[in-house]
This record gives C-alpha cells, structure tokens and sequence, in this order.
C-alpha cells in the first residue's frame, strides 16, 4: 500500500510539472495544485484523472486541440462551451465509449487503457440518453443497473428512488412518466452508486427546480465524501464549493 | 468486504448474476412488448400457407420441398427479427451503460443472444412440425427437422447478433445486415435442409447433426467475443 502511493506521488509530481508547463504556453487557465507540497511529500489530494494533450475532431473540424487538465479528489469540474463545442464528446472521450482522440489519459496515474476494468468500476457515466426502458418500471430498470455495476447496491433502490422523489411511481411503466421523470429514474443510479468518479452529461435537463437543487446537494455530499464529478450543463451551477470551470470554446479550432 | 471469499469467486458469481439478470430483463422487454414476439412466427406461418398457394397444392411435390421451405423460413424470420437486437438498446443509451460496466461484455452479449434464441429460434423450432405437416413433409422426417431446427437456429441467432452490433449505428442498417450475414448461413442451411432430407429418405441423421453442432459449438466461442468487439467499434463512432 505503502509503496503503491509513494510510486504513484513521484509519478504525479513530475507529470503535473510538465503539465504546468503546457498550460501556461497555449494560455488555458487552469489551476493546479502547488507542485512544492509534492516535492514536500505532502499528499494534499492525490488527482484521480489526468488528461494530456488531448486532441479531437469531427467532419475536419478541431473540437479541442492540446487539452490538458487533472481532477482531484473531491473536486467538481463543470465543462462550459456553446453547443456543438465537444463538451459531450469531451465525456464520451473521457469515459472510454470514444476512442477517436489524441493524447494521454491517466487513472490514479496508470494509463486508462491498462487499468480500463478497474477504470470502469469506479465511474459512473450519465449519458445524453437517460438508458431507461420504456417498458419496464424505475425499480426493473434500476436492478439491472444494479447487475450491471458491482459498486452498486441493490439494496437500496426503494431509497434512491425516495430520494429523486418516485416513491409510490416504481411500478409504473416508464413510458407513462413524464420526460423529468424518467431522467430522474436513472439520477437515482447517483444515490444507489459508490464510484468515485461521476462523469454526467447534461444531468438537469428537464428537471425541476427543487430537483435540481437536490442534485446539486448531492454533487457536493459526494464531493465531500472524496469522489470527484465531472459535468456539463447549461444550468448555473448554486454549488458554493470545489467548483471549477473548463471552458472549450477557447480551445476550439477552424482547421486541420 | 468478506475475507473468506476469494476474488475469482466473487467476479463469477457477480458474471452469472449479470447473465441471470440480463436473461430475465430481455423476457421482461419482449413479453411486454409483444410484437417483437409474434412476428418471426406470424411470418414463419405465413410462408407456409402460403407456398402451397403459390406453386402447387399436390402432396407429393410440397413433400419434396418441404425441408427447403421450413429451413428457407426460419433462415428468413431469424434474419427479421435480428436488426431488433441492440437497436433499442442503443436508442435508449443501455448499450452506452452496458460497455461501461466493468463486467465482461460477452457476458451480456451471450446472455442477450441466448434470451433472443428461445423467443425467436426455439419457438420456431417448436412450430416447425406444425408447418411440416402443413406441407405434407412425412413424419420420419420430424425429428430430423427438429433436431436440425434445434441445433441450427442458436448459430444463426449469433451469427445474426455480430451484423446486428456492427450496423447497429448506422440509420438503415437493415439492409445491410442482410448482406452481411446471409452468406455465412448458408453452410447452416445446407446442412440443417439436408439433414432433413436425410431423415425423410432413411439415411443416417447423425454426420449431419454433427455438422451442425459444430458450427453450434464454433459460433458460441467466437460470436460473444465478436459481438462485443463489434458493439465497442459502432458506439464508439
């Protein structure tokens, strides 16, 4: 254990040297941790996922070129950009469904396509798609998510779905819940989960304002409790805590 | 966490829970949705009725083509109902959640296929003498086509599930699965209409049933395996 996280220090260290490097040269704002408490040995919070250079393009046109920025423990890092900016692309890229990308991802320092089981154990992907069955009832859907993930636990569906307020809704077919509602069935899948990583895109969509509210609790208990969420949304986020922003349209490009 | 279980243990008994539970959801999707059901076997039917409207209603002739026509049919309605298989999966975003688990994803693609075989290709092993009879194929030739049917359609659902995960991204893929799989059933049907004919004239079933179940066997340790390679490549475009 011991000798585990003094490798993966060393290796934090020399890599968020260069990456301060790169940042301050393309003239993206992003803030890192001091490399002195590195150096010191002080562990203030060790980042769970790195990303270098990163680079994409869709139809010739470059979405983000030389991309780099970490997520901590604890952190949440909203992704800002105008629509069509790659902020969903970004996600996917990030999340391992996309692999049409350059540069470098690390997990907890290990590239991500070596440790890709252990990788996908600890994330929890909200797409654009809410991945709800029209057919089957919140609580059919929810047990096969719950199947699906080991960090997960079955045990506590009836809660969740209390939580995101379908309590006395988990028999009914989704496809007569209201389209909020059913976002909301797979928002539960937030409470049933124990990843520490939360990648979620667009998670407030159609979602109501007290619902909204909850949700952004949530971000910030998960945060607290040391995982880290990176998202999108259009909505302004009313968290007061670790939120930073990372703005893609000033990394866009016209041509190849 | 449990220091008596051993990791292996636990990874495949969570493996086995994935399939068990897969397996029921997609009996849960199909019998609530019961068109997907119904309409391999209101086609398989169909064909039957009406082939002897078609080319002649004489007993003798239809019992000469009876092995080829109940084969052509279930070949044809297996080929229909697969373009079915990750389409709504994908629709919905499952197939985006079902690559991110960290379970093995031939697990679910097996589980998948399996759940599509009984509802599709078992049902229409279980039919088939029904439309043997309907066109007067003689009843030694009944088992022949059963245990054909039996052994063939579970190969033809997995090789129809890796063209459904390679179009499954595409707009109109329906077309081009078709194109994809048609020429590699074409050895299953060989076998599983000969088979039958086999059977009817008194010749040994056993050489072509061993065929089949080969091509079973072949198909059930490669196809999962293609299947999931074939997902990751459509999703990730």
């Amino acid at each position: 254990m011991v000798v585990g996280n003094t490798r993966l220090l060393h290796s934090g260290g020399k890599l968020s040297l260069t990456v301060v490097g790169q940042s301050v040269y393309n003239g993206v704002l992003i803030h890192y941790r001091p490399v002195a408490c590195f150096l010191k040995g002080l562990r203030v919070s060790e980042p769970l996922l790195e990303v270098q250079k990163l680079f994409s393009e869709r139809d010739d046109r470059v979405l983000f070129s030389q991309l780099s920025f970490t997520l901590n423990a604890g952190e949440i890092v909203q992704i800002e950009g105008q629509n069509g900016s790659g902020k969903t692309t970004l996600l996917r890229i990030l999340s391992g469904l996309s692999r049409n990308y350059e540069g470098a991802i690390y997990w907890r320092g290990e590239p991500v396509a070596e440790v890709r089981e252990q990788y996908c154990r600890e994330l929890l992907y909200f797409g654009h798609q809410a991945g709800v069955k029209a057919v089957l009832t919140p609580e059919e859907n929810l047990r096969w998510y719950a199947a699906l993930s080991p960090l997960m636990d079955a045990a506590g569906i009836m809660e969740a779905l209390q939580q995101v307020g379908l309590r006395g809704f988990e028999d009914v077919p989704c496809h007569s819940l209201s389209a909020g509602q059913n976002r909301r069935v797979s928002l539960a899948r937030l409470y049933l989960s124990r990843a520490p990583l939360w990648i979620l895109d667009e998670p407030f969509t159609a979602i109501d304002k007290r619902g909204v509210a909850a949700k952004e609790r949530l971000l910030l208990e998960h945060a607290r409790r040391g995982g880290s969420v990176l998202l999108t949304t259009h909505h302004e986020l009313g968290i007061q805590g670790p939120v930073r922003k990372i703005n893609l349209d000033q990394l866009a490009g016209t041509s190849v | 966490m449990n220091m008596h279980t051993n990791p292996r243990q636990q990874a495949s008994e969570g493996m086995a829970g994935l399939f068990m539970a897969t397996c029921r959801r997609e009996f849960l999707l199909s019998f609530r949705r019961k068109s997907d059901l119904v309409n391999p076997l209101i086609f398989f039917l169909m064909v039957a009725t009406l082939f002897p409207l078609g080319v002649s209603p004489e007993s003798g002739f239809l019992a000469q083509l009876a092995p080829g026509v109940v084969w052509v049919a279930a070949l044809l309605a297996t080929l229909l109902s697969m373009d079915a298989l990750f389409r709504s999966d994908y629709e919905d975003g499952s197939l985006e959640q079902l690559l991110l688990s960290p379970q093995p994803l031939f697990v679910v693609a097996l589980a998948k296929v399996i759940a599509h075989w009984m509802m599709t290709g078992l049902a229409l092993t279980l039919m088939a003498p029904l439309l043997g009879v309907m066109l007067f194929l003689p009843a030694e030739g009944m088992p022949g086509l059963m245990l054909s049917l039996l052994l063939g359609t579970p190969t033809l659902s997995l090789i129809g599930a890796i063209g459904a995960a390679l179009t499954v991204g595409l707009k109109k893929g329906g077309v081009l699965i078709s194109l994809l799989v048609l020429p590699l059933y074409i050895p299953v049907l060989i076998f599983g209409s000969s088979a039958v004919q086999a059977t009817v004239t008194g010749l040994p079933l056993g050489g072509y049933l061993a065929l089949l179940g080969a091509l079973l066997a072949l198909a059930l340790a490669l196809a999962p395996l293609a299947i999931s390679a074939a997902l990751r490549i459509s999703i990730s475009s």
